[in-house]
């Protein structure tokens, strides 16, 4: 048997491989980055614990009625906080920003991946890059400066012609169509068309050339080889991509308030009425004049909607990373 | 009814073919012959051009926006590339059999088989009697007959190139053209997928790219060699049968190349 001459072990025992102790300079830096990392982890823990510490007398006093109800009267001597409208709200309005933004990312993810020559391509994707880039306040002005009275003549041909489908139908056209969800949903729509365009843009581009040719091949047109080949292969990409979106579209605060008649009135699929929910925008509204008492109603409302973005990313994040569009190789 | 009974075979040939990829030119003055039921083999060291000619066959470089063509390709008389032809009528008539096996990985292996008709909006007029005859001419029928609705997927690389050659026999096509379909498969898988273009040439033309000169030698009745030095586009230095080529070849490059002095 072997012996080693120096350290008097045998050649065949086994040696650990691993780094020795750390050297002064690795100590120092492995010290602040783990303080760095960190204080961030203990920012986001304190917020949570802010939160529920802070929602929780509303919600212990108000209990699952908080969800469904559809009173909001912080102030009276029993108060009754019940955040229904809102939250539905949120969530049609957050669809109907998914359905419009869909389409028209889609699109243009085609576009920049299949169709356009690569620099003009690359000048599609910078400018819906830069849409993502716009604070949502500018959006919000432009919503109601610009977007508005146009959107308000879209929303009026959609009844005429869609009316008799009970999510066009309007009880008195005179008080509906401005400041509806259907407006609030182009405004979420314009937002979320950059995160939608730059999941599927990834996914089409991580795609197998080897199908696309074959299908060509096979004497697929364009149209037959991504609706047979490409969405199939690429759905479950895309639709991370939407919950994605979805969850940027609960979220979004000043925009939607700026464009959306907040009421407590519920509206389920209404969308051409003037009356909505959002219950980012609702905190937002209220927050500066709020009582003690509806501070903490408050922030059981940003502790749902935290809640609930938090559940629409997870599930996102678990479908993206999950979906391998059999990929280049 | 064209499902059950098969097209007849089409000569193809090719005049002057010229193939640019913006300023490059990479083939030029390609004439080549290729009679019905025959196999004819594309040989030549890698970047010769022979895969880009094949996919001149099928105007697959349509796909390509700096990709240029001069010359002309005939089928049956008729140009490819004249402008009163549709490109999905040509791949229809000239199929084409990939490098790597390109099953669609979200259908079964019966949808493979019928997605051709589905992507070119053709009809299925008896689908199950189309997809048993493509299988049986390829010669997987009886590996595959009880798993109809598995995903392609599930199938051995080799397998799923049998599956990619039915694929291409359902649609009918008079011209088969291949492009090294054997590089990525185990020997017995290539074998058997040589035996498939014997029995194939009967009823189609079949040209086939390779890098394999044993496979050339084996299943191909005519060979055409090319050779691009550098710099300079690909041309072909000898055309012939394939018995004549590697045995008594002419040009001196081909003996080189065929008695493996170099490629």
């Amino acid at each position: 048997m072997a012996i080693d001459q120096k350290s008097g072990t045998e050649l065949t025992q086994r040696r650990k491989l691993a780094a020795g102790p750390l050297s002064k300079g690795d100590k120092w830096f492995f010290r602040a980055t783990a303080i760095s990392a960190n204080f961030a982890f203990v920012l986001v823990a304190l917020i949570v614990v802010f939160l529920f510490v802070n929602a929780w007398p509303t919600l212990s006093a108000q209990g699952i009625s908080f969800i469904f109800g559809d009173i909001w009267n912080p102030d009276a001597k029993h108060p009754v906080m019940q955040l229904g409208p809102m939250l539905w709200g949120s969530i049609l309005v957050g669809f109907s920003g998914v359905l419009l933004a869909t389409p028209m990312a889609i699109s243009a993810a085609y576009l920049i991946v299949y169709l356009l020559p690569k620099p003009a391509a690359r000048v599609a994707t910078t400018i819906i890059d830069l849409l993502a880039a716009l604070p949502s306040v500018v959006i919000g002005l432009w919503g109601i400066a610009v977007f508005s009275p146009v959107a308000i003549s879209w929303a009026k041909i959609s009844n005429q012609l869609l009316g008799w489908i009970p999510i066009f139908h309007v009880k008195d056209p005179n008080s509906a169509f401005a400041d509806s969800p259907f407006i609030a949903g182009w405004i979420v729509a314009v937002m979320i068309v950059p995160i939608i365009t730059s999941v599927t843009r990834e996914i089409f581009s991580q795609m197998d050339d080897g199908l696309i040719n074959g299908a060509v091949a096979l004497g697929g047109s364009r149209f037959s080889v991504f609706r047979k080949v490409i969405l199939p292969t690429s759905s479950s990409g895309i639709i991370g991509g939407i919950l994605l979106g979805l969850g940027r579209a609960l979220g979004e605060t000043v925009a939607i308030l700026y464009v959306l008649q907040l009421s407590f009135k519920i509206n389920f699929f209404s969308v051409l009425e003037s009356r909505g929910g959002a219950v980012a925008s609702w905190i937002l509204a209220r927050f500066g004049e709020a009582s003690n008492s509806e501070f903490h109603g408050l922030m059981a409302a940003g502790l749902v909607i935290f809640l609930v973005t938090l559940a629409v990313n997870m599930v996102a994040s678990f479908i993206v990373n999950r979906a391998q569009p059999w990929r280049k190789n | 009814m064209m499902n059950s009974t098969t097209a007849s075979a089409s000569t193809l040939s090719t005049e002057d073919i010229s193939v640019w990829f913006g300023e490059r030119q990479v083939l030029q003055d390609i004439n080549l012959v290729f009679p019905a039921n025959q196999v004819t083999a594309l040989i030549g060291p890698s970047g010769c051009g022979k895969s880009t000619f094949l996919r001149t066959l099928n105007r697959m470089h349509e796909l390509i926006p700096s990709a240029g063509l001069a010359g002309r390709v005939l089928l049956d008389g008729q140009d490819i590339y004249e402008p009163s032809v549709d490109a999905v009528d040509v791949r229809i008539k000239v199929g084409m059999v990939f490098q790597k096996p390109n099953p669609f990985p979200t259908m079964s292996i019966r949808e493979n088989i019928l997605s051709g008709l589905k992507l070119s909006g053709r009809k299925i007029t008896d689908a199950d009697d189309l997809v048993e005859t493509s299988l049986r001419r390829a010669s997987i029928w009886n590996e595959v007959k009880d798993r109809l609705g598995d995903q392609a997927l599930s199938l051995s690389g080799g397998q799923q190139q049998r599956l990619c050659i039915a694929r291409s026999l359902a649609m009918n096509p008079e011209v088969l053209l291949m492009d090294e379909p054997c590089s990525a498969l185990d020997p017995g898988s290539t074998r058997r997928i040589e035996e498939t273009i014997q029995e194939l040439s009967a009823s189609m033309t079949i040209v086939i790219v390779t890098h394999n000169m044993q496979q050339a030698q084996r299943v191909s009745d005519q060979t055409a060699f090319f050779l691009a030095d550098e710099n300079t586009p690909g041309v072909v230095v000898e055309f012939g049968r394939t018995e004549d080529l590697f045995n008594t070849p002419i040009d001196p490059r081909t003996n080189d190349y065929v008695n493996g002095h170099f490629g």
